[in-house]
């Protein structure tokens, strides 16, 4: 009778001292993603002017390769392929956060001003030669400057709306004032810079994989693979903010700590993201969304969410490159299949 | 010696409330809005604070829950300072529920129950037979086990707050601060939260509430404290403090204080300008 009473309130499953709510389906479909994305991901390494099959790509991957394929994926493919796998794991778990944070599904690192105070500041170190500028790119590269504007603009937005704690309308708001301000100061620049340093920032402000090569890809993978170790980590204190900060503090959770740690996670993995491909608009903001409806989670499940990102990054990427007859930037394609998806949101929102 | 017999009534009392409050001085930004208040919680019964809006009701309850900290003064959790304490440990003895909370979309009734054992849980146990255990028990004592599969949102206004008040039980205290849970709620449904309150104090809960409501206030509590503008102006059973001086008093309110004929406690019958009998038109309610 008591079996009974137990298994109707929530299965759970025990190894040892471990314990937790097993929830099959969104155990399954979180696997199924993972499966999918790297199967995408090999196939984005096959795919090219010197196709290579899937069974070679494997190999290779894994140290049993030919040498010509070895040198082709090695060197030459798995660099864009990597940067687009962290990339969209990094974004998709920066959206899951910020979204939890604000309790709102349509915030995102790009509402919070993190991609738009990047573009700026690369804008401004791309544009304005001289001195100061020059030096900068040249002591610490211009992703890594574009990092710290990233990191300076969402820092801003979150100490601007902090008012007796964080109300997720408020961090929204300001936010995207604040992202008006960065994008205001981008325009100006590029109106009145040079027109070979604006092709240069143009190059930058749309997001792109092209020409990703070992030295890009590795910052941001072992970026992104620290702070997803602090996420996780988090995660289970962050689970009763989902309620509002006060039930959360009747639960025992120093809210204000925790919500800090996780939103300057989200905040630096956006930046790793943004240093490795540019600004990739909506990943983001998509990712986390389409994640909760595939899982039936009511709010952003963080695995899934980054591996939905990485996909949708991928994908975006091999359409980018194959099938539209133009090669196009992957953030032209992400916007094309973000903008839309938005858009229903916002019509589902209003229906309500 | 009546004096001396005072004291010692005073610091029986003092020695075994589970949560007091000392020359609290609490405030928002350079507000103060209340000011040094002291007041401590009799173990085992309902206490209710009642007063008119913005006198300071749901202050107090922040700054007795650990929400609010005190600039002055202090709040003794079982003879700790309350701001002393590890979250996690005030979280083990006090269940807190703040007014109106709101459920992501979706959520079940059975997942929300069950974040209530957050206290007891860790990174590496998550959900131990225990939690699967008190979580049933939380979900059977407020009547909502059939609901365990429902989301939130579906529910009444009822029993969502049933559900809620579920979650602190699931937290596995006996000592209950609820802000205001009949807020939104019809009076059908009030008096269902309300009776449930009553069961968990029989069942050997102390509970802090702040109602809105003076006659649910009375026929609910055995404690009243009586505030208005950051201070406590009565303090007491409802038939001891409960009379129409007090209530011009602290609300401003004309009023008859009669008989509960279903009770055995006041009954507050409200005296408007309009729709009432010419003798009581005009009169002074003092």
């Amino acid at each position: 009778m008591s079996a009974e009473a137990k298994s109707s309130v929530l299965p759970g499953l025990r190894l040892g001292r471990v314990s937790f709510v097993w929830r099959p389906w969104i155990a399954g479909v979180t696997l199924l993603l993972a499966a999918v994305t790297f199967l995408l991901f090999c196939l984005s390494i096959g795919i090219g002017d010197f196709p290579i099959g899937l069974p070679q790509v494997i190999a290779t991957i894994f140290g049993h390769g030919e040498p010509v394929d070895e040198f082709v994926i090695m060197d030459l493919r798995l660099p864009r392929a990597l940067a687009g796998l962290v990339v969209g794991i990094a974004l998709g778990v920066s959206g899951a956060i910020t979204q939890s944070v604000a309790r709102n599904p349509l915030s995102s690192p790009d509402v919070l001003g993190i991609t738009s105070g990047a573009g700026a500041v690369a804008v401004f170190l791309v544009t304005v030669s001289g001195g100061t500028a020059t030096a900068i790119v040249d002591s610490v590269g211009l992703s890594a400057a574009a990092l710290g504007g990233g990191l300076g603009t969402g820092l801003l937005v979150y100490f601007l709306a902090w008012r007796r704690g964080i109300d997720g309308f408020r961090l929204i708001l300001i936010g995207i004032s604040v992202t008006a301000v960065m994008e205001a100061i981008t325009t100006w620049l590029l109106a009145t810079a040079d027109i070979r340093d604006v092709a240069r920032a143009q190059a930058w402000l749309v997001g792109s994989l092209d020409d990703r090569g070992w030295d890009e890809v590795r910052t941001a993978l072992w970026c992104t693979l620290a702070l997803l170790a602090v996420v996780t980590c988090v995660a289970f204190q962050f689970r009763p903010l989902h309620f509002g900060d006060e039930v959360a503090a009747g639960l025992g959770v120093r809210y204000t700590r925790v919500r800090a740690v996780m939103l300057l996670c989200a905040v630096l993995l956006a930046g790793a993201a943004v240093s490795a491909a540019g600004p990739v608009p909506f990943v983001a903001l998509v990712a986390p969304q389409v994640a909760m409806r595939l899982a039936r989670c009511p709010t952003p499940p963080l695995a899934a969410s980054g591996l939905v990102g990485a996909l949708l990054l991928i994908g975006a990427d091999l359409v980018a490159r194959t099938a539209l007859p133009v090669s196009l930037p992957v953030g032209v394609v992400t916007a094309a299949i973000g903008g839309p998806f938005l858009v229903h949101l916002l019509v589902r929102a209003n229906a309500r | 010696m009546v004096a001396h017999d005072i004291t010692q009534v005073k610091s029986a009392v003092e020695q075994v409330s589970r949560l007091t409050a000392e020359d609290v001085t609490v405030g928002y930004g350079s507000r103060t809005v209340i000011d040094g208040l002291d007041v401590s919680v009799p173990p085992g019964v309902i206490t209710t604070i009642i007063g008119p809006n913005g006198c300071g009701k749901s202050t107090l309850l922040r700054t007795l829950s650990r929400l609010l900290k005190p600039t002055r003064g202090t709040v003794l959790l079982d003879g700790d300072d309350i701001v002393r304490l590890k979250t996690r440990d005030v979280a083990k003895k006090l269940g807190l529920l703040p007014q109106t909370p709101v459920a992501p979309e979706g959520l079940t009734v059975a997942d929300l129950v069950a974040r209530g054992r957050h206290p007891h849980q860790s990174w590496l146990r998550q959900w131990s037979s225990d939690d699967a255990d008190v979580v049933a028990r939380a979900l059977a004592l407020t009547g909502v086990s059939d609901l365990a599969d429902r989301p939130v949102d579906t529910l009444s206004g009822g029993q969502r707050q049933r559900v809620w008040i579920s979650m602190t039980l699931a937290q596995g205290t006996d000592l209950l601060l609820l802000d205001e849970p009949t807020t939104y709620l019809d009076l059908a449904h009030a008096i269902d939260v309300l009776d449930l309150v009553d069961d968990l104090h029989e069942s050997g809960c102390t509970v802090v509430m702040v109602l809105h409501d003076l006659n649910l206030a009375i026929r609910y509590s055995d404690n009243l404290v009586v505030m208005k503008e950051g201070a406590i102006l009565a303090q007491g059973h409802p038939r001891d403090v409960v009379t129409a001086e007090l209530l011009h008093e602290a609300f401003g309110l004309r009023a008859l204080v009669v008989d509960d004929p279903v009770g055995d406690r006041p009954l507050v019958v409200p005296i408007g300008r309009t729709q009432v009998h010419p003798n009581y038109r005009g009169k002074n309610g003092s």
